[in-house]
């Protein structure tokens, strides 16, 4: 089992920065290609977006991301205490459709989809839990 | 940080983006596409210096596309290579005119 790494911090958009160099300190001391890397730190920034804006509609909390790369897989876990919330139900975007009748919401979960292998939610001891996954 | 630089002639506008369009600057550039739009016709977004793109820009240059659905014809130039593989895998390569970086 690789070595897990692990980030706690309060939940605030300012804490951003912090979060995506967790992701490319990781990944780096892996020898991940530039796309991937990329790729995973787009799908992290949305995460870790919605959790400050929408885990704790009632004040502070905090925000974890565990990461490690094995075998040629890397797996990011984003976890916090908030509101139970799967983002993950959400219906995709139905990218068909015209820029007139296509909804302007709902783009950010889909477009970790697009970003990652696999990607997992679990309520788990009273946490959010998302589990990101991607081969490098 | 973004910075947004707004050239106009006649009806035509262009709007030139550096930096990173995300949830902390998408804000500022839906605060220009709601308030600069009136009669033009033609509106050019300029990509080259632009280096990221999240979900909260993507969601600003789509209500641009709408506005101008209305009124006239919208273009995205100068995409480079990461944003226009975001364009692609979220499908607005088929609803939005997209010209890439010259190599």
């Amino acid at each position: 089992m690789a070595e897990e790494s692990v980030l706690r911090i309060p939940a605030r958009l300012e804490g951003m920065d912090l979060i995506l160099s967790f992701v490319s300190f990781l990944l780096d001391s892996h020898g991940c290609s530039p796309q991937a890397r990329t790729q995973l730190r787009m799908a992290v920034e949305e995460l870790y977006v919605n959790v400050t804006l929408y885990a704790y509609p009632s004040g502070d909390g905090w925000a974890e991301i565990r990461g490690c790369v094995e075998d040629g897989i890397a797996t990011f876990k984003l976890i916090d205490g908030g509101t139970p919330f799967n983002p993950l139900e959400k219906d995709d975007p139905d990218i068909m459709l015209s820029g007139e009748e296509r909804g302007i919401g709902g783009l950010g979960i889909f477009m970790v989809k697009t970003m990652v292998d696999e990607v997992e939610y679990e309520y788990r001891d009273g946490c959010n839990q998302l589990t990101l996954r991607k081969q490098l | 940080m973004m910075n947004i630089i707004k050239k106009q002639s006649d009806d035509r506008l262009t709007i030139a983006l550096e930096g990173r369009l995300d949830i902390s600057t998408a804000p500022d550039l839906e605060q220009v596409v709601v308030g600069s739009l009136a009669g033009v016709a033609d509106l050019v977004f300029d990509l080259e210096k632009l280096s990221y793109i999240s979900s909260a820009g993507l969601r600003v240059l789509l209500l641009a596309q709408k506005k101008m659905n209305k009124q006239g014809s919208m273009k995205v130039i100068h995409v480079n290579e990461i944003i226009m593989e975001v364009f692609v895998n979220m499908g607005f390569s088929d609803i939005m005119t997209i010209e890439q970086e010259q190599i």
